[in-house]
């Protein structure tokens, strides 16, 4: 392919350059002062609130006539607002968010009219429009519908259909609009795999993404769009910060980062609530006993309401370690594998015992450890958090399974969501409680007004 | 990817079947003549071109005869027909008939290109005003044929047909974009404007008012080849070129928007389509006047049966709407009293619009 040629030919030149531009629809401006560089082979995403003119920047950049442009939008050192419409689709081809197919073209139709702007008008096409297609299709896993109509087949098939058709378009660019917006979650994994695969075959693909874990997951650079401008310019892990969020969203977050895929993760928190609890629970103190995702994520969403937190005991190379690491939380630890000292043990009930709340978070009782949660004063407040069964848990045979029900029997069920949540009730029921049973445990008097 | 054989067939198919609807209709009339016969006739009809001649003209009385070149014709054939089945398939009825194909064949190519165009199913040939602009034009010509400046009757009906189209077209384009909706809605605004005019005009008629009324209902009575004439060369011609947008007919389907991101220049080819589908149906009404429902039906049916695709939609919807005008006006001229060929096509097409509606069929341009 040329296209390919032309990728060794000017390895070094960024593929799309964006310079002072403006966007604008009559004479409503949606950004202002754009400007940015993307190399061959790179996956951008364009993430950013509803209006943020994720769209409009889009269009843009395919060459399109509205919004109005003002300022230099290059693709392959090409204006793209100068061009025929037959010229920039030779460079960009776009996937739109869905599309007005309302008829019964058969699927491949729609794939053939990728072609549209290589064929001139009168000639039939050629062998290698055809075996676009074919490639296009087969990539795309669209081939064994091929023949189906696109108004008979699922949203899903038909995003994909879409994908084929940008793809026979065969172009250097491709932009992504909203390709996730209507699909579940397997296919919009589907969808940016895809994406992400044909970047590494040298093709550069910006997406406007709505999801900002998947825009994190997939993208090699997120650009940010708000408040009528680029917010932040970089990759995932420098722009997802919880201050940039909050300048763009309006909304506070919660940033951390998944387990799994070691990528980070946004939880947002309407502003109103966040601060409420912040309130409540700024002057609590939380001790959570639990490992694995499951801990972490609870450690980090309590930890975030400003309530002081201590965790452990905990393996020293586990993950809740790491996250404590990065949050404001005591942490502690054993050495891997390691049983639980006498030592360590009595210091982990000396930090229950002056908690507000205790939370067990889908904790995994061992041999090691089975000791203290036997000796788990019963009247402490409680929080249980389960997301995978304890059977699978328990490596400390039928007698800790005795002792952790009667935990879970007092304590408040909560799920990894809810966490926050449950550890507020369990203030406001501790705060009752101690009034009414003048509870060794005092907590603070501010409390008692609410 | 692409089957020119299925285009052939389905083309050649409705040829055969509009050779046949010809030969049945040139049959049937008040003296019947047995189908070899009409084919013969129909057969010394056939000229071919021997060499250039000037003509005379006598459509602009004002000022005087113009002379212009034209091709001199020789007959191909010499079949031994009876002097009268002669004159009454060759004089009488073919050119009626060649004039039905003619302008059935370019109303529904016009109507194919509308729908797909304004991407509605109520679209039609006229729903830019060309239908009424027509009539506004004819009407005038009828009712006051000393003020129309240009004596004929066609030329007045076709000027009145591409001047609100034009105007319908320069009232939507804003910023050089024309938003389809916009032209839509001017459509319509336009032909109530021209609707209160043309009522005007009958109103003071007087004894021109029958005339007035019988063309705007639609008629191919007397019709003869000098209607054919002018009316075969932009059919002809105009569904060639429209043949040629046909892959940017269905790109324009997906909207202006995608169509644009897939290389196809929205504005420029939105003008030439309008441009091409507005002559094509001037010729058409402006020698039969107003017949409607074929530009509406014809590319509909031919829809359900053979699949959106403009490629071969357009070819045997034109090819339909020529059989289907002819056999509606053998079924106008057929009965004991002649009816205007609009009331028949309407009075047929509408059921079967209405069978479509019902089935929701036409609910899918």
């Amino acid at each position: 392919m040329s296209e390919q040629r032309d990728i060794q030919y000017h390895a070094h030149d960024p593929l799309v350059t964006v310079e002072a531009v403006d966007l604008a629809y009559d004479s409503l401006t949606v950004l202002e002062d754009v400007s940015f560089a993307i190399d061959r082979g790179s996956f951008v995403g364009l993430i950013g609130p509803n209006g943020a003119g994720k769209t409009s920047l889009v269009h843009a950049l395919a060459g399109g006539r509205a919004p109005a442009v003002s300022g230099r939008i290059t693709v392959d050192g090409q204006a793209m607002q100068a061009l025929s419409a037959r010229a920039s689709s030779r460079l960009v081809s776009v996937v739109p968010q869905d599309t007005a197919l309302s008829f019964s073209f058969p699927v491949r139709r729609i794939v053939e009219m990728g072609r549209h702007p290589h064929r001139s008008r009168f000639s039939p096409p050629s062998s290698d429009d055809q075996a676009l297609v074919d490639r296009a299709l087969e990539r795309t896993r669209t081939a064994q519908f091929a023949d189906r109509s696109i108004d008979e087949i699922s949203g899903g098939e038909r995003q994909r259909v879409l994908f084929a058709r940008a793809l026979a378009q065969d172009t250097p660019l491709m932009l992504l609009d909203e390709p996730t917006a209507s699909l579940d979650i397997n296919h919009q994994i589907e969808t940016l795999e895809l994406a992400r695969d044909l970047t590494a075959d040298g093709r550069t693909i910006v997406a406007a993404i709505h999801d900002l874990e998947l825009a994190a997951r997939y993208c090699d650079r997120l650009i940010i769009l708000a408040n009528g401008t680029v917010q932040a310019d970089g990759e995932p892990e420098s722009v997802l910060t919880a201050p940039a969020l909050e300048d763009a969203f309006d909304a506070e977050t919660v940033v951390g980062r998944n387990p799994v895929t070691g990528r980070p993760t946004v939880t947002a928190v309407s502003t109103g609530e966040r601060e409420a609890q912040a309130s409540r629970l700024s002057d609590r103190s939380v001790h959570v006993i639990g490992g694995g995702a499951g801990g972490a994520t609870v450690l980090e969403r309590v930890a975030t309401t400003g309530a002081k937190t201590s965790v452990g005991p905990v393996s020293s190379d586990s993950i809740v370690t790491q996250r404590a690491q990065t949050l404001p939380s005591e942490c502690l630890t054993t050495e891997p594998f390691a049983p639980v000292s006498d030592a360590l043990r009595r210091a982990v009930l000396e930090r229950c015992q002056n908690a507000d709340v205790v939370i067990v978070a889908d904790a995994v009782v061992t041999a090691g450890n089975q000791l203290l949660f036997e000796e788990l004063d019963p009247e402490m407040e409680m929080v249980i958090v389960e997301t995978t069964p304890f059977s699978r848990r328990n490596f400390a045979g039928t007698g800790a399974t005795e002792t952790y029900r009667s935990i879970r029997e007092r304590a408040v069920e909560a799920t990894p969501a809810g966490v926050v949540d449950a550890v507020e009730r369990c203030c406001i029921g501790a705060s009752g409680k101690s009034t009414r049973e003048s509870s060794d445990r005092s907590p603070p008097e501010t409390t008692t007004d609410d | 990817m692409y089957r020119p054989g299925r285009i052939l067939a389905w083309s050649a198919g409705l040829t055969a079947l509009l050779v046949a609807v010809v030969i049945v209709s040139a049959a049937l009339g008040p003296v019947r003549i047995d189908p070899v016969t009409v084919s013969l006739a129909a057969l010394n009809m056939l000229q071919v071109p021997t060499g250039l001649e000037w003509r005379v003209t006598t459509a602009f009385p004002i000022s005087g005869s113009l002379r212009y070149p034209g091709l001199r014709y020789a007959p191909v054939f010499a079949f031994d027909v009876p002097e009268t089945s002669q004159t009454i398939v060759g004089d009488v009825r073919l050119p009626r008939i060649a004039l039905a194909a003619t302008v059935g064949f370019g109303l529904a190519a016009a109507g194919t290109v509308m729908q797909g165009f304004f991407r509605n199913p109520l679209a039609d040939p006229s729903i830019i005003g060309v239908s009424t602009g027509a009539a506004a034009g004819a009407v005038a010509a009828i009712a006051f044929p000393a003020l129309v400046p240009f004596g004929g009757l066609h030329l007045s009906a076709f000027v009145g047909a591409l001047l609100t189209a034009f105007a319908v077209y320069a009232i939507a384009t804003e910023g050089g974009r024309t938003p389809v909706a916009t032209l839509l809605l001017a459509g319509v605004a336009v032909q109530a404007f021209l609707g209160a005019m043309i009522s005007y005009m009958l109103v003071h008629s007087g004894e021109n008012l029958r005339q007035a009324v019988i063309w705007m209902m639609g008629h191919l009575h007397a019709s003869n080849w000098v209607d054919v004439q002018f009316a075969l060369p932009f059919a002809l011609v105009g569904v060639g070129l429209l043949a040629a947008f046909t892959r940017d007919m269905n790109v324009l389907l997906l909207g202006e928007t995608e169509a644009s991101q897939l290389g196809v220049d929205v504005e420029r080819t939105k003008l030439i389509l309008l441009v091409i589908a507005t002559i094509v149906t001037a010729a058409g009404v402006a020698v039969a006047g107003v017949i409607g429902f074929v530009g509406l039906v014809v590319p509909h049916m031919m829809r359900l049966i053979v699949g959106p695709d403009h490629r071969i939609l357009l070819p045997t919807s034109a090819l339909a709407g020529a059989s289907f005008l002819v056999l509606t006006d053998t079924i106008a001229r057929a009965g004991p009293a002649e009816v205007p060929v609009g009331i028949v096509t309407a009075a047929l097409g509408a059921p079967f619009f209405l069978f479509l509606l019902k089935k929701r069929e036409v609910h899918a341009v």
